[in-house]
């Protein structure tokens, strides 16, 4: 059983996120549970979602110590950082997340997603650019199953859309390939 | 369409209620549920013969549904903690009247008008009647998104079959939770028993009555009597409980719904640790799956009921129990969430100050 947190403000595609990793892991034949903050989230406010992964079935779908967390911001990181799991791995949007890692006991992916988002012309994709980095490195699902995951979930949508997160996809894999 | 699909619970129940032939819901929005609203405004429009209302008010809701109901459709309306409050008089108007109807509480924290956060805060008003009057309702609680598609169509059934409101019982959690489900096939409305008793209009045949005002006490006693009847028969057709691990444990956990997950979660940590614990979870709150929590009683001396309040499950295990067993209580209330960690800790407590280790 693996759970990630994915974290940030909303607007920045963090439900996004964990909604397309889900879909993609349920694809592969996994057990999942979905689990949003919900109701008084904003624009602006803070937004989370708890995603469990298992080849079991999944009895709690809260997490105490996430295998994974995936910040998009300064006050996500201060909330879970802590509650990280022994050996666990942390991304960071570099761009954004700012404030000093203190833990020594798990693994440190920074991404400038946010540099590179701008780099690219589209500062939208920059959870496509974490979300990449994320499965490249975790190996919880295949790129194949998140784009079709992203192309189900787009679907009826500009096709443009499906091509930039591709785009996004692609250059947050390359980066943590490259070894982030 | 057996295909698995990634579904928030309050969609699930939607789309489930739909395929069990729900032609009628009424609703007006309230957190952490609106999505089950929306679902129903978009597939009512969707499905011939459906209807979609959003009322005025909770209680306009309820009592639409009340007549949709006296006209033969199934029926259902949607709500949470406050909202359901405001529905109590028309839930024991469809007790009164026997009339079936599906009403889907997704509490929230309180009392007043609380959170929005999951909570279990609504047992009580659940499981005692809720409104006015010597009534019950049927409760079910699913602790999944599967249980959730399953059970809804159970609900609508089990409405139809007694002639009593059914109410489903969920959580935020539950309501907003995605998983994995495969829905039933949709039924063929067509194929249901006519409801004979259902007003249709009276062309060429003496008028039928449903009324709940009944001034002369005798003819009111009838109706509890009859009532009491049906009950006894419902209680002993339809509890339900799911056991996990329970054969050789010398403590069990009780809870339901959200609780039951993190609990189970609990279980599974603290069994890794070799403490011989189960679960016990009730699927139907009313009526309460005692007799199966009385079997477990004959092996097992030590409960530990945790519920997302502050004790009111609790009551329905210690009178199922009749001081046979020790009952243990751990609650959080408030729409606060327990992790399996925590639970964890709690069992692992209670289980050495029990000295149980020593029976292993």
């Amino acid at each position: 059983m693996k759970k990630t947190v994915f974290a940030g403000f909303g607007g920045q595609g963090v439900l996004m996120m964990g909604y397309a990793f889900a879909m993609a892991v349920m694809n592969d034949g996994k057990q999942i549970t979905y689990l949003p903050a919900y109701g008084a989230e904003m624009r602006g406010g803070t937004a989370n979602c708890t995603v469990a992964v298992s080849d079991e079935e999944i009895f709690s779908p809260v997490s105490s110590a996430p295998d994974y967390a995936v910040i998009l911001n300064n006050p996500s990181l201060i909330k879970y950082e802590s509650m990280i799991a022994t050996g666990g791995t942390l991304f960071i949007n570099s761009s954004l997340v700012t404030t000093e890692i203190t833990r020594d006991d798990i693994s440190v992916v920074k991404v400038p997603a946010g540099d590179m988002a701008k780099k690219l012309r589209n500062e939208r994709i920059s959870n496509m650019i974490m979300l990449g980095a994320f499965v490249s490195r975790s190996q919880l699902t295949s790129m194949e199953s998140i784009l079709n995951a992203l192309a189900e979930i787009t679907k009826g949508k500009k096709s443009s859309l499906m091509k930039s997160n591709k785009k996004g996809l692609d250059a947050g894999a390359d980066y943590v390939l490259q070894g982030a | 369409m057996s295909e698995k699909v990634l579904m928030r619970g309050t969609q699930v129940i939607g789309e489930a209620a739909i395929r069990a032939g729900c032609r009628f819901y009424a609703g007006y929005p309230i957190t952490p549920q609106n999505e089950l609203t929306e679902c129903m405004a978009r597939s009512m429009d969707a499905t011939p013969g459906g209807t979609f209302v959003q009322a005025e008010s909770e209680i306009a809701a309820i009592n639409m549904v009340i007549g949709a109901a006296m006209a033969g459709a199934r029926a259902m309306t949607s709500s949470s903690s406050p909202g359901i409050s405001l529905k109590q008089e028309g839930i024991s108007f469809l007790a009164a009247q026997e009339l079936p109807a599906v009403i889907v509480n997704t509490m929230r924290g309180g009392p007043g008008l609380g959170n929005i956060a999951p909570s279990q805060g609504d047992y009580f008003q659940a499981t005692r009647g809720g409104g006015h009057g010597d009534y019950r309702t049927i409760v079910i609680a699913p602790n999944s998104g599967q249980e959730i598609a399953d059970m809804t169509r159970t609900a609508f059934e089990y409405a139809d079959k007694y002639r009593n409101p059914v109410l489903i019982l969920a959580d935020g959690m539950m309501g907003q939770m995605m998983e994995p489900v495969i829905f039933p096939e949709p039924i063929d409305i067509s194929s249901l028993p006519p409801k004979t008793w259902s007003l249709r209009g009276a062309a060429g045949r003496p008028s039928k009555v449903i009324l709940s005002l009944l001034l002369n006490p005798a003819k009111q006693e009838e109706l509890n009597w009859k009532l009491d009847r049906k009950y006894k028969i419902i209680a002993r057709e339809i509890p339900k409980a799911e056991k996990y691990m329970t054969d050789d444990a010398h403590l069990a956990v009780i809870a339901y719904g959200t609780a039951a997950r993190i609990a189970k979660g609990a279980v599974r940590r603290v069994r890794e640790m070799g403490l011989k614990v189960g679960l016990f979870r009730p699927i139907t709150l009313w009526p309460y799956p005692s007799r199966e929590l009385h079997e477990l009683s004959r092996h097992m001396r030590n409960f530990l009921v945790f519920e997302m309040n502050m004790g009111q499950m609790v009551e329905d295990v210690k009178l199922s129990l009749e001081g046979r067993s020790d009952v243990h209580f751990y609650g959080r209330p408030g729409g606060t969430i327990s992790t399996p960690d925590e639970i964890a800790k709690i069992i692992n407590t209670l289980y050495h100050r029990q000295n149980l280790e020593k029976d292993s």
